[in-house]
């Protein structure tokens, strides 16, 4: 295989998928899926269980190579250069976030080191990082012993530590309580405002209604994809649950 | 007889006090949801009922039976669904089902109306291990499991954690038909939405109930007045309102802003004019009711205040 370069993207566009698919024997985990994603854009990725998002989502970090299809992150082809793309890009979700037996500066440390940022810029930067949290106090602490939505946000605030052109947020506040999840989400919108782009899948329906663009996948396929103000008219339906349910009960696939 | 009574239980773990008082009853043939996040001591109450850790401090009785002097009993007459799929992943859906059925030295056979809704969803995969079903049916495997021995008291930790909406509804429609044969269900969950569909529930934060009642009841006592605010601007006006002089809390909700005041509102009309000095266009503004995620913050800020 030749080196390639990066594919001559619009310098706004940060994902750019193809006719992407995914086959496991003779089940089409995704299905031609094509869509694009803009620079600092919040893009909400919905779907039942079992409609092939974690697949999607795995080849776009290039953990996975398509079966057919193709798609650029970050100006980077996912099957011939996953290598550049997991530098460029951050990842988390609800199950795997932090070591707990490691302080919270130690995680910062490791991760940062991981993601190659400099050294003489991590100290400052953990330093400016736990100020804007208001987790000063915590620099020594635990991970295991801070209560989950301090974790989530801590776990978020590491995943762009090294300001990755896009971070992929895999259901991310499952589980934390209500007033948490909502400071979760204006990190998600000052990261954002900061031209990080956010991919985020969630269940809670609310949490679509802040996205810019959604996609809804059904079977494999993405069914609907516009703004959720947009997906609410196309559907006549009052909240983003309901477009949801129309969506997905259409679905083949029992989850 | 209540089919669950609890005391002033206490709980700790080493530092952790993950019950703080809890006092509960619940009905026969009632669903009482206990909702709030993780780590507010759902877990550790489900397993002081379901007697497989004691209590500190409290007394408990479930279907009439003491949770430690009568904990065999209470084996006997309960379904347990515990938060993490706990069943046995190298077995069929079969041989699951009828290894719990064996267990509580009854077949399959003899309780099949009780799980037979649920059960012709997942029969078509009944040779398939269950380390390999989707999210959905291990629900529902575990949900027929849990049924096999046709308990009095049925526990739920957390069975839609991770579920998608469609999926959630559906389990929430056979929790109904399962009421209906007088089964009492103790169900978790960090849903709010789900609140309302249980007959009543407990709001738990830091291992204390901040309130138990109906659905309705917990809403018609909000107590403030609670308006929800839109513009074409919605991060800004998120900090916009939070400036304002009068506005005591914030929050967003899905395509609007909720907001609460120290004292009696403004009216609409100075709202409105103070949001579109700021540069706000399309305000929207209207006194709305609050539902129970209003409630769970406004309840958990207070304590978190005193």
């Amino acid at each position: 295989m030749s080196k390639r370069d990066p594919i001559l993207m619009p310098d706004d566009t940060v994902i750019l998928a193809n006719d992407l698919t995914k086959e496991y024997g003779d089940f089409t985990a995704v299905d031609h899926i094509s869509f694009e994603v803009k620079k600092g854009e919040i893009f909400g990725f919905l779907g039942a269980n079992g409609a092939g998002k974690t697949t999607a989502m795995r080849m776009l970090c290039g953990l996975s190579k398509s079966t057919s299809g193709h798609a650029w992150v970050a100006g980077y082809d996912i099957n011939h250069q996953s290598e550049q793309i997991k530098k460029r890009i951050g990842y988390m979700s609800q199950k795997f976030a932090l070591y707990d037996d490691l302080q919270v500066w130690e995680n910062i440390r490791l991760y940062a080191g991981i993601y190659g940022v400099p050294e003489r810029e991590i100290g400052p930067k953990t330093d400016d990082l736990l100020k804007r949290l208001g987790f000063e106090s915590e620099k020594f602490t635990l991970v295991k012993s801070l209560p989950l939505g301090w974790k989530q946000k801590l776990s978020f605030s590491v995943a762009i530590f090294h300001d990755p052109s896009i971070v992929f947020l895999d259901e991310p506040t499952g589980g934390v309580d209500p007033a948490t999840r909502r400071q979760f989400w204006e990190l998600i919108y000052q990261a954002a405002d900061r031209g990080i782009t956010i991919f985020v899948t969630t269940h809670y329906m609310d949490e679509a209604e802040y996205c810019d663009r959604v996609s809804i996948m059904v079977d494999g396929r993405i069914d609907a994809l516009d703004s959720p103000g947009n997906l609410k008219k196309t559907y006549g339906a009052k909240n983003m649950d309901e477009v949801f349910h129309q969506l997905a009960r259409g679905a083949q696939r029992k989850a | 007889m209540p089919a669950i009574k609890a005391e002033h239980i206490f709980k700790h773990y080493k530092k952790v006090q993950a019950l703080n008082g809890i006092s509960l009853e619940v009905g026969e043939g009632e669903i009482f949801g206990i909702i709030g996040p993780d780590g507010a001591g759902k877990t550790t109450l489900f397993r002081i009922l379901t007697t497989l850790i004691l209590a500190d401090e409290g007394t408990a009785f479930v279907n009439g039976f003491d949770v430690v002097k009568e904990y065999r009993s209470i084996r006997e007459c309960v379904g347990y669904m515990p938060g993490r799929f706990s069943l046995y992943q190298d077995l069929t859906v079969e041989e699951n089902l009828n290894f719990f059925a064996t267990v509580f030295r009854t077949t399959v056979q003899e309780n099949y109306e009780l799980i037979k809704d649920i059960y012709v969803q997942i029969e078509p995969f009944k040779d398939r291990k269950a380390g390999a079903l989707s999210g959905g049916m291990k629900q529902k495997l575990a949900l027929c499991c849990a049924l096999i021995h046709k308990p009095m008291v049925l526990f739920l930790d957390e069975p839609t954690t991770g579920v998608d909406p469609v999926s959630r509804k559906e389990f929430w429609n056979m929790l109904q038909r399962l009421k209906k044969q007088g089964i009492a269900i103790l169900v978790s969950t960090p849903y709010m939405d789900e609140a309302s569909l249980c007959d009543r529930i407990a709001l738990i934060q830091n291992g204390q109930f901040l309130k138990t009642d109906t659905p309705q009841n917990i809403v018609n006592e909000f107590g403030t007045a609670l308006w929800s605010v839109r513009s074409n601007q919605m991060f800004m006006l998120l900090k916009d309102l939070r400036n304002h002089e009068s506005v005591d809390t914030c929050f967003a909700f899905g395509d609007t802003h909720h907001i609460t005041f120290k004292s009696e509102p403004p009216s609409e009309q100075e709202l409105n004019d103070y949001l579109h000095s700021l540069g706000h266009k399309y305000v929207y503004i209207k006194q709305i009711t609050a539902n129970v995620e209003d409630c769970f913050m406004r309840l958990s800020g207070k304590t978190l205040q005193s």
